[in-house]
């Protein structure tokens, strides 16, 4: 029998009613719900192609890369040199090159031989060529990085550039951002549905930080109001308090020494304190990170450190006892967001070069405001044509599937919202196919009951077989598609990715609408009306 | 309760016999003859890819007075034989971006770079839009969609054929299981074809639409196939093509009715859906279409050309795929 029990019918219009609430949020203008609780005004977010948003053109300081690596190599040099114990002036940077001049004439050839190590093979597919020429002139050496090693190290720095875009503006991969390399050193960046002040929030907060973390001992060898009167002791140097930290305003005088820089860190996450109401950033180092961090910390109980990011101090705590665990947090006057922000800006590491802003727009839709209006126009046109040649073929069962239609692109609708995803043009096609699959679901049981009365049985017989005997060739049609969504949802990416997520939720629906909600409304109304003829 | 709901409209008649069998073996001719002309003309004319392949000229287009109008815009610059054109806002309502894949004059597919080109576009679409636009600005750009996403999709789409290739193994024997892959194979082929015998663009949202032809193949070739394994376990006597034919004819109004409502859907976004939708419409129209004809008149004689296994006793397909081979 078409039996329902009651429990089971109030889960079902329960969720059909809280899809259908949870959806509609989408209909409306953001500014139409501005008044309403915050759990109505989830919506999902349309693509770049449906209505635009932030376009930045950055571009990679190049410049400040090579500066950077010459700078690295003049200090590897200093150090190699002093661990072989040979005498030599500060290594001094010319141009694009290092020149150290060895004090000794019979230990320059100790030296060249130590110093030749540097260079490591060019990680290029093709020459393994080494990365720094080094020379012999007299008594001094020359390191000079080649041309070819830079273009790799601007290349790969590229890349990681990419990557950290997209883990610090799209953490949960759900915003469909789009990033491109353009040309050597520049990336095109757009972020889909936007305001002006999100934009300039995003590039502040987002882009243009380098995010280098470093944990460095406070020097306490005199005040820092002494070293501001006079010059900081050789290896120290004052540092600033961060805005919004417990350093505000401050000055600490710190070793320039990194004990452990945020390249040793493998986790960050925004936690509570151990009282529990402030909100901090937990972090957790590397095996070797936790080692030199561990060593340190027992060396120096009770004296402070401090944790630098960017240049500027955003916490100076007093080492209690050693930190064993590799563990620790950073407290400050956080709230949820910004000490996520932090964390997440320490997961994704620190940038490889500058970034500058080339150019900042607000762009429209891709595909162009003209085709969204004549877009939604046709999909009404389309919803409208499917829904009356549903009621000329299947009558009033017509009528019930479009109902159970409607809660099914809710569903999808309402589980984008909630899931804050991204609805792109691929996205839609995967509603539409959904939408299709669902329509054929129901045409099958239909198709199935008429052919059950015409083999003779009774009414509610033939109705209940209808359904029961489509049930196992939806099935295999619908998990047949739901394969096919959830690989294409897990190997594919950009509007791939967005035609399987709607698809996969939408066929998910589908088995529940089309099953399930037609079979209530029909078991409804047979208990209601008890026909005489079956209107099929 | 009183209901006066008219009697709906049986489409199809319910006993229906309509003699499919004769038609197998030229389908299967006419399809094999497609799919290799589909081959030849990726091989030698390829496909009219659009600028989210290509890259091409992007324009910054200033107006006069007022607001852009994007839709005149576009009919305008399409006019010029540029292919397809994107146009977007721009910073304000008066400044748009248009991006056009300009073809050299040897009518290749590489986007031609050079000052020349540039400005030679530029003046013709600047004579096409009229005094009220001026165009302020004109840069090369690159392709949005990057070779790694390319190649990631294709790989993307080949696992999802095998695994769609093991379920269907699994629910019901590999022939089935080849059939259904061939005829995916088969929509693909000709769609992706006919795109390039006619030298439309062939943009990002094809890839869409050849992503919902695959789904809605899928789904058609399985709800036949369901029914033959039906029959195949009901009718163990019967000669496997009437029994494919029976197959068919019991699927036929179901078949019919689906393929109308979504070609109603498909129409009025063909018509209402205006010049940047419309690509996306008539490929998944043709899909639709190509997708039901390979479900009844490929997928299915596939069964007959493989020889698919007869013995069907007991329920549960499942634990007898190892005499699979053992078939008639």
């Amino acid at each position: 029998m078409l039996y329902f029990n009651p429990w089971k019918t109030i889960a079902i219009i329960l969720v059909s009613l809280a899809s259908l609430l949870f959806a509609a949020p989408n209909l409306f203008h953001k500014e139409q719900l501005a008044n309403l609780p915050g759990w109505m005004q989830l919506r999902m977010g349309l693509g770049l192609d449906l209505q635009g948003g932030a376009y930045f053109l950055l571009e990679l300081d190049t410049e400040d890369l090579r500066k950077s690596w010459i700078e690295a190599l003049a200090d590897d040099a200093r150090q190699n040199l002093r661990d072989e114990k040979v005498l030599f002036t500060s290594p001094s940077v010319v141009g694009n090159e290092v020149r150290v001049k060895i004090k000794r004439e019979d230990q320059v050839e100790k030296a060249f031989a130590r110093l030749k190590k540097l260079a490591r093979p060019n990680f290029d597919l093709f020459s393994g060529s080494p990365d720094v020429e080094v020379v012999r002139d007299g008594k001094v050496i020359k390191l000079m990085p080649t041309e070819t090693a830079l273009n790799t190290r601007v290349t790969n720095a590229m890349g990681t550039a990419v990557e950290i875009f997209r883990n610090r503006i799209d953490p949960s991969g759900t915003r469909e951002i789009l990033i491109q390399r353009q040309g050597e050193n520049r990336i095109l960046l757009q972020v889909p549905g936007v305001s002006d002040k999100e934009a300039q929030e995003i590039w502040e907060q987002k882009i243009n930080k380098p995010a280098v973390l470093t944990f460095q001992l406070v020097d306490q060898s005199m005040s820092v109001q002494e070293a501001q009167a006079g010059s900081p002791p050789p290896g120290s140097a004052i540092y600033k308090g961060a805005d919004n930290s417990d350093e505000e305003g401050q000055y600490l005088l710190l070793q320039k020494r990194v004990i452990v820089s945020g390249a040793d860190l493998v986790d960050a996450q925004q936690a509570f304190s151990q009282d529990s109401t402030r909100p901090v950033v937990s972090f957790r180092f590397n095996t070797s990170g936790a080692q030199r961090f561990a060593k340190v910390t027992r060396d120096n109980v009770n004296k402070p450190f401090a944790i630098v990011l960017d240049g500027e101090v955003i916490s100076a705590p007093v080492i209690q006892e050693a930190i064993l665990s590799g563990t620790g947090q950073i407290s400050g006057r956080y709230t949820v967001e910004s000490a996520n922000n932090l964390a997440v800006l320490l997961r994704s590491g620190a940038l490889p070069a500058k970034p500058k802003l080339v150019a900042r727009q607000t762009v429209g839709a891709t595909i162009g405001a003209d085709a969204i209006k004549s877009g939604k126009q046709a999909t009404l046109w389309a919803f409208f044509l499917v829904a009356l040649f549903m009621v000329i073929g299947y009558g009033l069962f017509g009528a019930f599937s479009i109902v159970a239609l409607i809660v099914n692109v809710a569903i999808i609708m309402a589980t984008m919202s909630l899931l804050h995803g991204t609805l792109t043009l691929p996205g839609i096609a995967g509603i539409a196919l959904t939408m299709g699959v669902a329509v054929d679901a129901n045409v099958l049981i239909f198709e199935r009951m008429r052919e059950e009365m015409r083999s003779g049985k009774s009414n509610v017989l033939a109705l209940e077989a209808g359904f029961s005997r489509a049930y196992a060739t939806i099935i295999d049609s619908h998990l047949t598609g739901l394969l096919g969504g959830v690989i294409l949802m897990w190997l594919g990416s950009g509007p791939i990715r967005g035609f399987a997520i709607t698809l996969s939720i939408g066929i998910v629906a589908s088995l529940f609408t089309a099953i399930t909600l037609t079979r209530l409304i029909i078991a409804t109304w047979l208990r209601w009306s008890r026909p005489n003829v079956i209107p099929l | 309760m009183a209901f006066s709901v008219p009697k709906p409209l049986h489409l199809v008649p319910h006993n229906t016999k309509i003699q499919f069998v004769p038609f197998f073996k030229a389908c299967l001719s006419l399809s094999s003859i497609l799919a290799v002309v589909t081959v030849v003309l990726l091989a030698t004319v390829g496909l009219n890819f659009g600028i989210d392949f290509r890259g091409g000229l992007a324009l910054t287009v200033q107006s006069n007075s007022g607001p852009a109008d994007i839709a005149k815009l576009r009919s305008q610059v399409d006019a010029l034989g540029f292919g397809e054109s994107q146009i977007q806002e721009f910073g304000s309502p008066d400044k748009v971006l248009v991006r056009i894949s300009p073809e050299d004059s040897q009518g290749g597919s590489a986007p031609l770079h050079g000052e020349e080109l540039r400005s030679k576009v530029q003046g013709k679409v600047a004579q096409a839009i009229g005094e009220n636009y001026k165009v302020v600005d004109g840069q090369f750009i690159g392709s949005t969609v990057s070779r790694e996403l390319l190649i990631s999709a294709i790989w993307a789409l080949a696992l999802t054929c095998l695994g769609i290739f093991i379920y269907i193994w699994f629910r019901f024997e590999w022939q089935f299981a080849l059939g259904a892959i061939v005829a995916l194979v088969h929509d693909i082929l000709l769609t992706v074809g006919l795109f390039s015998a006619l030298q439309l663009d062939f943009d990002l949202s094809i890839v869409a639409a050849l992503l919902t032809i695959l789904g809605y193949s899928i789904n058609d070739t399985v709800v036949i196939y369901d029914r033959i394994r039906e029959n195949l376990r009901k009718f163990k006597k019967m000669q496997l093509a009437d029994l494919l034919n029976l197959s068919l004819n019991e699927t036929l109004s179901r078949t019919v009715m689906t393929v109308v409502s979504t070609m109603l859907a498909l129409v009025a976004l063909l018509i209402f859906g205006g010049p940047v939708i419309m690509g996306l419409a008539f490929a998944i129209l043709f899909g639709v279409l190509i997708g039901t004809y390979s479900s009844m008149f490929i997928a299915t004689p596939f069964l007959i050309m493989i020889g698919v296994k007869r013995d069907w006793s007991g329920n549960e397909p499942i634990g007898k795929k190892t005499k699979a081979k053992a078939s008639v």
